[in-house]
């Protein structure tokens, strides 16, 4: 099967009921999207398939009918997403190992909703767990990210 | 390369020396200076001018042996470096280094004495200087207790001065300059001109030097890092994935593996039919190891899969299996026989208690897991033999020590390779994991070997915070608390744990009653005891250990009584308290919070307070009744740490701990069915998400006593602070965790 990554084409043979995020993690060596639940309960795993969220653990590989974007694609080091210059900006980040996740959960629902109340803040990063307890952050850097992105 | 080591002994003298400060004794093994670990393999015109400091051609590496699991130690260990050794960090490389003795910590052994924070007696100062000699004969290199700052803060910024002095005295030899012409900067000597002479160019001519032994630390008012906003060293990668976990390691030739053990606790495995497992797509090998089956494929995925497929013969647990069973096994251990400690025994509460109308109460709170979101995951590669781990770990020097035994490889053929951990909270304090890949890799000699466990390996085979009952007893007189009787039951969280570390333990169990005996109040008949429930399932350190559940105990029946006593439950703390620091905070959060002002109907506002890891920590909760329940409007936090680091992460550290302590109290517990554990993934065992976080108010005193740490002490306050705060909104007092049992959260 052909998959589109980061805006690379790759020919994956793999079985179509491999889950997505190991399609990225073991296949191609894409490691940004994290393993935590296994079951859609975390969104550590959480990847754009056409600019919408989605949770790689629960989608089938065979079932990707669209260009996928990982928090590698979204931005890098040298030229962040207004998502990710947030996330620096409130150092949100304790372990970090729920963040890509996060970001990627933010940055989609930034696209549909570009000026969120916290409440809609609230439902739409609920599904993203933290266990260090980022939250607090997370909700401030999301509200920066929206104005930020309303600036641009 | 003699040369250099004597510089580099004798460099440390300076670091030790500092360190031990006013420690009155010693013995000639304490006062042996370590070996510098950085020396080995070191190429020429290299130099490591201490443990935590070395430079060669390719610029400088800070050292920071402190793990981080999330709580920043990385970046506060560099900062701390770069204080005095001037260092831009956007430059520099920072690494934990190798596990060596050197590296011990001389703080976190005072946890596990019973030396009341607040005390000041010679034995108490005795103690404390008992545990810096323990930790440094045992060369105890480890990550706990909240002790990486106040443990770290002298040695590291010593180690940056006699960097930079060293350096700048190698300046002096090769321009003629007077030292006092010279100044440091971002990683350079600077010359009156300007010139600027990278500390690299200087470090052969430093390594060959006398170092520089006589160092001033610069004064507070000076200083650019620390008690300064910081950016974290490990934001911009955390924010971009670019972060590499011990789960995202690869490597030349790796495989994948993942393990089934018996989720019975302690079970073994009889046997086992891998007959379908190895007809599965990409699987290598079905391997025995300890309790279970290792699956070896080209995929974690297939792994997960194939394991799942393979037929296991268990045996049951040898434990008590059942929570209800486990709960009677700790009402029973309430005897005289069971005692373990009773360190507070002020007054005559027996004859206290003897007549008048006594207040009584029983508490319980459930086994706890840590399940960091990163599941526990190693990379082994064993060959010819030596080892080498990559992994997040809390005790590299334990596990290097337990793989040398497993294998019958020399520990110094055992390389542990300390990376980033996606959280632990206690949990990579344990090494058992390791043990399990190691077993692998030993069936495949040469082979790197990636284990990742899946999430519901990683819940049933964690070490738990261990259960616990309260049996509480008091007396309220006119208008004041008079008589205060605290029993605690639980298992020993030592006993269990150091056994795995190979590790002796003496005498009682300080977890079983801390944040509860060592509380500063004078309350005229006031007694705290422990009673050591007989071992049941392993259990083990979850972050502030014993204090996470005994703040509960503890502050849940002082506020039983202040509402006996018909006393404002912030006043008669206050009033009680004996400790200036632990006054401050408790006023300082009457503050924050408008204490004593007009709530709306169906609100309430709850108060708690607890001692741990020397840092007084008060919160105060709100809550408000919705018609979808219980919801939690804000939360105030005051905590004493002598000075702040870095207020960004000391904001983060306090408020990721309240919500650490309300998400368990509210949501979670570990309950037990034959041996297994019944919840196996996130959405039995929820913490706090997104919608139910409160707004969190923190603030950090400073009133410059001893400094502290404070990754765990705001983790206590906010169970007891919660239901309190229930008890005030509804009349309703929960004396069991999670609270969820008892009301609804919106």
């Amino acid at each position: 099967m052909e998959l589109t990554v980061n805006g690379t084409v790759h020919d994956m043979d793999v079985e179509d009921d491999m889950p997505l995020l190991w399609v990225l993690r073991d296949e191609l060596g894409i490691t940004g999207p994290k393993y935590g639940c296994g079951i859609a309960q975390c969104g550590a795993c959480t990847v754009h398939v056409d600019g919408l969220a989605v949770r790689s653990c629960q989608l089938r590989a065979a079932d990707v009918n669209g260009n996928v974007t990982t928090i590698e694609g979204l931005g890098t080091p040298e030229a962040l997403h207004a998502v990710q210059a947030e996330w620096v900006e409130h150092q949100v980040a304790q372990c970090g190992y729920c963040q890509s996740g996060q970001i990627m959960q933010a940055a989609s629902f930034l696209e549909l909703n570009p000026e969120p109340t916290d409440d809609q803040i609230d439902a739409a990063m609920s599904g993203n767990l933290c266990r260090c307890g980022t939250y607090p952050r997370i909700r401030a850097a999301v509200h920066s990210a929206a104005a930020r992105l309303r600036g641009a | 390369m003699s040369r250099l080591r004597t510089i580099t002994r004798r460099s440390f003298i300076v670091g030790s020396a500092a360190i031990v400060g006013g420690v009155a004794f010693g013995t000639y093994l304490y006062k042996r200076d370590l070996k510098n670990p950085l020396l080995e393999g070191l190429p020429p015109g290299a130099a490591a001018i201490t443990p935590y400091v070395k430079i060669d051609a390719s610029g400088v590496t800070l050292i920071t042996p402190r793990a981080d699991v999330g709580q920043g130690a990385y970046s506060i260990q560099a900062h701390m470096i770069a204080e005095e050794l001037d260092v831009d960090l956007d430059t520099v490389q920072i690494t934990p280094g190798p596990p060596s003795p050197v590296y011990y910590n001389g703080v976190v052994g005072v946890e596990a004495m019973p030396i009341a924070a607040t005390s000041e007696t010679l034995l108490a100062r005795t103690g404390r200087g008992a545990s810096d000699v323990a930790g440094k004969l045992l060369g105890l290199q480890l990550t706990g207790g909240s002790s990486t700052v106040p443990d770290m803060y002298d040695r590291l910024r010593m180690a940056g001065a006699v960097a930079r002095e060293t350096l700048l005295a190698a300046a002096v030899a090769q321009t003629g300059l007077d030292r006092d012409q010279l100044k440091t900067e971002a990683g350079a000597v600077v010359l009156p001109d300007g010139m600027r002479l990278a500390y690299q160019d200087l470090a052969a001519a430093a390594a060959e030097m006398d170092p520089v032994t006589e160092v001033t630390l610069r004064d507070p008012s000076e200083w650019r890092h620390l008690g300064k906003t910081q950016m974290r060293t490990d934001i911009l990668p955390k924010s971009t994935g670019t972060q590499t976990y011990g789960i995202d390691m690869a490597m030349e030739g790796m495989v994948y593996a993942t393990t089934r053990t018996n989720p019975a606790q302690g079970g073994d495995i009889m046997g086992f039919d891998a007959g379908r497992a190895e007809k599965m797509r990409g699987v290598q090998a079905v391997l025995p190891i300890t309790g279970g089956v290792a699956v070896v494929a080209d995929n974690t995925w297939r792994a997960f899969q194939a394991v799942q497929a393979v037929d296991c013969d268990w045996v049951p647990s040898p434990y008590i299996g059942d929570t209800a069973a486990q709960f009677e096994a700790v009402a029973e251990s309430f005897t005289d026989d069971r005692q373990d400690s009773r360190f507070r025994d002020d007054g005559d509460v027996s004859a206290a208690l003897s007549d008048g109308e006594v207040l009584q109460a029983e508490y319980r709170i459930p086994y706890l897991a840590h399940a960091p979101l990163e599941p526990m995951s190693v990379v082994v590669k064993l060959e010819k033999g030596r080892v080498d781990i990559w992994t997040g770990t809390q005790i590299p020097r334990f596990m290097q020590a337990n793989v040398a035994a497993l294998t019958g490889i020399d520990a110094e053929n055992v390389h542990i390779h300390v990376l980033m951990s996606g959280g632990s909270f206690g949990r990579r304090l344990e090494d058992d994991y390791t043990l399990r890949a190691v077993e692998v890799a030993q069936q495949m000699p040469g082979t790197p070997i990636k284990m990742v466990w899946s999430r519901d390996e990683d819940f049933t085979h964690d070490f738990p915070r261990p259960l616990a009952m309260a049996r509480a007893r008091g007396k309220v007189s006119e208008g004041q608390i008079a008589a205060y009787d605290l029993a605690i039951a639980a298992p020993s969280t030592a006993e269990s744990q150091m056994a795995r570390l190979n590790q002796p333990v003496f005498g009682p169990d300080i977890a079983i009653v801390a944040g509860a005996w060592d509380q500063p109040f004078a309350i005229p008949d006031y007694r705290v005891t422990g009673h050591r429930v007989p071992a049941m399932v392993p259990v083990s350190s979850w972050r502030s250990v014993g204090a996470s559940g005994n703040g509960f105990l503890h502050e849940s029946f002082m506020d039983e009584m202040c509402h006996a006593a018909g006393v404002d439950p912030l006043e008669e703390r206050l009033r009680l308290c004996t400790h200036a620091p632990s006054r401050g905070v408790l006023e300082a959060v009457g503050e924050m919070a408008d204490w004593g002002a007009d709530l709306a109907p169906g609100q309430g506002r709850g108060l708690a307070f607890c001692l741990s890891f020397g840092v007084p920590v008060a919160e105060v909760v709100e809550v408000s009744q919705t018609d979808a329940g219980l919801k939690i409007d804000r939360v105030f936090v005051a905590a004493e740490v002598g000075r702040v680091m870095d207020p960004v992460n000391f904001e983060a550290q306090l408020s990721g701990a309240v919500i650490w302590g309300l998400g368990h109290a509210m949501n979670c517990e570990l309950t037990y069915r034959d041996g297994v554990p019944q919840q196996d993934n996130y959405h039995l065992y929820e913490g706090l998400r997104l919608y139910q976080t409160p707004k969190i108010e923190v603030r950090g005193l400073e009133n410059g006593g001893k400094l502290r740490g404070i990754g765990e002490p705001g983790v206590p306050p906010a169970a007891p602070a919660l239901a309190n705060a229930i008890f005030a909104a509804t009349g309703q007092r929960i004396r069991e965790l999670p609270l969820s049992k008892s009301v609804d959260f919106a």
